[in-house]
């Protein structure tokens, strides 16, 4: 469903992704790992389609569509939708009005009609006491004045509105606290099916004690140096990256 | 800079989409400005005495003026005696007794403005006194007004049917004194609204004029007078759009409003003149002096203006808080885009005990555009207890647009209060990115941050007037996508 092949890409001539592999298929969950400036919000930013990346090489597609042709709206409505690490705030905007926009122009694209103002509310009602939310939540302006935990929180939230095929969590964990965090991943779960794939970035393996991955992948230096499964992760919480690190550098 | 922002700012090229040119026949004065032409406009409105006199007085005051120098636009002198000071549309009887008398290309053209003249007035419950170049060609609605004892008609008309109303109110705001635009104005004002609200009377429905510049080389000079006697309220509205010509037309208007003890008034306005083209040409020059007078205590006047037009403003809607306990508000979205330039803002000048004022202005820069808010809060000696609050907020779109802030505080009583928080920020590419990954296009992500940034300002309008509103400026933000 999603693969990538010998990506290679960077900022202004700086080289960040230097030939990453990946593919994953429907209701996979993978969990990409590695030590700090390795490219894995890099990576995330440019499966969205963020501007100011330059792709030097390799191919990227999603159910059979070039995703490098695509502008970051165009994949939203194919269904690819990114968590992101420090979300951004809209004054003026109330998070209900902007999710609404946001379904009804995902739905205009895949040729469905646009939900009512009553349907709309009803759903997103069900959507928030999944997450927990405080009642408020929904009429407040998006993420302003809100707490790094309900940020986070209001990503996943969207994601549950969003019902996307392949959701990338960008360091979703980092700054909650452990029952948030439950919150989050059971949300996650939630929205898991056979048909949907979530990619997880994280640098601890807590996360992935609530999320449990197929697959865990370590990238390091813009290469995916190391492949597994998910006790990979718990590996990598006992003995650090630096074994890995090193046997990688070993010629084969 | 990148991709990003070059994309942010292709996005808020626009067209303007009111540019159309109405042709009817006009009964024009010659271009220039002498005793003989405000004679002339006098004599062809059939004024009283006073009236004249008081243009003359005016014009006399004019002659020794100097415009302006201190807002900070920019623009050629322009030469007074190049503009023609008085066109009317042509008609062969003595002027349209109902619609149906009305030139039907002159209805076409308010239909093409939104104008609910026929029925929709109706339903919309909106009252209008259309203002067609100089002449006011129909109002509608005056006898349900005149049941309530509200006077509701156009300026000459006023002059006409109620000379010891205007004669007393007349220039009591705003006098000729007042500054060159005002002076200009006083003398060869041809037409505009006057409302009349009797008093214990809140006035049944939202009142609107649609003013509109049509003849080339025209100036517009409207005047418009709204008096609220003790007790009495009234919301009233103008909107603005004028056809796209190359060369530039001067709109010098006068607004006076009186609110009496209790009285409230609250004027909005969507402002659409032309505002030039990308290059910077042609396009109104919108200088107008609007001031409200809360004379008598517990009065209220607010403003809103929603300026999204022309390729210049100069305009402060202001009160003048005298009445004890009198209140004062001015709310206000300014956009410039392409090389429009605005200056513009309040003042608020206290003068009776307990009296308070509220400010919130949104400014926004886009294109090349600059956007200035200058603003005067006065403290007097014997305000009591005055309190001020101020906002001022500017949002920049693209890195070639300017916002600038002028704030004046003059406090001489020191039991006053005053507040002046201000804000600058810029649309980010962030924020745009984060729309786009939620599959909301950069053109509605814009218009959605735009939107919401206004908000404040927006519920201040009438319900169906902030959907113009928020239209106008999804509209004036609009460009070729892709």
């Amino acid at each position: 469903m999603f693969k990538i092949q010998n990506l290679h890409a960077g900022v202004e001539g700086k080289d960040i992704l230097k030939g990453v592999n990946l593919e994953i298929n429907p209701g996979e969950v993978h969990a990409i790992m590695g030590p700090n400036g390795s490219g894995k919000s890099t990576l995330g930013h440019i499966i969205a389609g963020k501007d100011g990346y330059e792709v030097t090489e390799g191919t990227m597609d999603f159910k059979d569509k070039d995703l490098l042709d695509l502008g970051p709206d165009e994949r939203a409505h194919l269904g690819i939708f990114l968590a992101f690490q420090y979300p951004v705030e809209i004054p003026g905007v109330n998070t209900t009005y902007f999710l609404k926009s946001a379904v009804n122009e995902v739905r205009k694209a895949r040729g469905l009609a646009e939900l009512d103002a009553v349907e709309f509310l009803k759903f997103i009602k069900e959507k928030a006491a999944l997450l927990e939310l405080p009642g408020d939540f929904l009429k407040r302006a998006l993420n302003v004045g809100f707490s790094g935990g309900e940020k986070k929180r209001n990503e996943i939230f969207q994601m549950a509105v969003l019902e996307p095929t392949f959701a990338v969590l960008d360091e979703t964990d980092s700054g909650l606290d452990i029952d948030a965090l439950k919150v989050v991943s059971n949300g996650v779960n939630q929205v898991k099916s056979p048909e949907r794939s979530q990619l997880v970035i994280t640098h601890y393996q807590r996360l992935l004690d609530y999320i449990v991955p197929d697959f865990v992948h370590v990238l390091y230096d813009g290469r995916i140096i190391r492949s597994g499964g998910k006790e990979l992760a718990l590996e990598l919480e006992e003995r650090g990256y630096d074994w890995v690190i090193e046997s990688a550098a070993q010629p084969v | 800079m990148s991709d990003a922002t070059e994309t942010i700012e292709g996005f808020v090229k626009s067209d303007y989409k009111y540019g159309f040119i109405t042709d009817i026949e006009t009964d024009s004065a010659p271009p220039g400005l002498s005793e003989d032409i405000i004679r002339f406009i006098s004599k062809k409105k059939e004024e009283p005495e006073f009236m004249l006199a008081w243009r003359l007085k005016a014009y006399e005051y004019w002659k020794k003026m100097e415009y302006p120098k201190w807002p900070m636009v920019q623009y050629p002198a322009v030469d007074f005696q190049d503009i023609i000071y008085y066109a009317a549309p042509k008609d062969p009887s003595d002027g349209p007794k109902s619609l149906d008398e009305v030139d039907p290309k002159l209805l076409e053209t308010y239909d093409k403005l939104g104008v609910p003249l026929h029925e929709r007035a109706r339903l919309a419950g909106v009252a209008v006194d259309a203002v067609f170049d100089s002449v006011s060609v129909g109002t509608t609605y005056q006898k349900t007004l005149s049941e309530h004892g509200v006077i509701f008609c156009s300026f000459s008309e006023a002059v006409k049917e109620h000379p010891e109303l205007v004669q007393k109110y007349l220039g009591s705001v705003v006098p000729y004194t007042d500054n060159f635009y005002a002076a200009l104005n006083a003398a060869v004002f041809s037409d505009g609204s006057f409302v009349y609200i009797p008093k214990g009377v809140r006035c049944p429905m939202e009142l609107s004029t649609y003013f509109r510049i049509n003849a080339a080389k025209s100036g517009q000079f409207e005047r418009t007078l709204i008096v609220a006697e003790e007790g009495a309220s009234v919301s009233y509205l103008e909107g603005c759009t004028a056809p796209m010509r190359d060369e530039n037309q001067l709109h010098a208007a006068v607004v006076e409003l009186v609110a009496l003890d209790h009285a409230d008034i609250k004027y909005s306005t969507v402002q659409n003149w032309y505002p030039g083209d990308e290059e910077g040409r042609g396009g109104i020059y919108n200088f107008v002096t609007k001031r409200g007078l809360c004379k008598g205590v517990k009065s209220k006047i607010s403003w809103t203006q929603v300026e999204t037009g022309s390729a210049i403003t100069w305009k402060y809607p202001s009160c003048v808080l005298q009445g004890d306990d009198s209140v004062g508000e001015f709310y206000s979205v300014a956009l410039t885009n392409n090389r429009q330039q605005a200056d513009t803002g309040t003042k608020m000048i206290h003068v009776g005990k307990n009296t308070r004022s509220t400010i919130i202005s949104k400014g926004i820069s886009a294109g090349k555009g600059q956007n200035s808010y200058r603003g005067l809060v006065q403290i007097r000696k014997n305000a009591t207890n005055a309190r001020n609050f101020s906002q001022c907020d500017s949002l920049l779109i693209g890195d070639q647009c300017g916002a600038h802030t002028f704030p004046y505080i003059e406090v001489k009583n020191t039991s006053s209060k005053v507040e002046h928080e201000a804000t600058t920020s810029k649309i980010g590419e962030d924020q745009i990115f984060y729309c786009n990954q939620r599959g909301i296009e950069t053109q509605d992500a814009v218009n959605m941050i735009v939107n919401g940034f206004c908000k404040e300002v927006f519920r201040e309008l009438p319900m169906e007037f902030a959907m113009e509103a928020q239209a106008l400026l999804d509209v004036s933000l609009e460009g070729s996508v892709g």
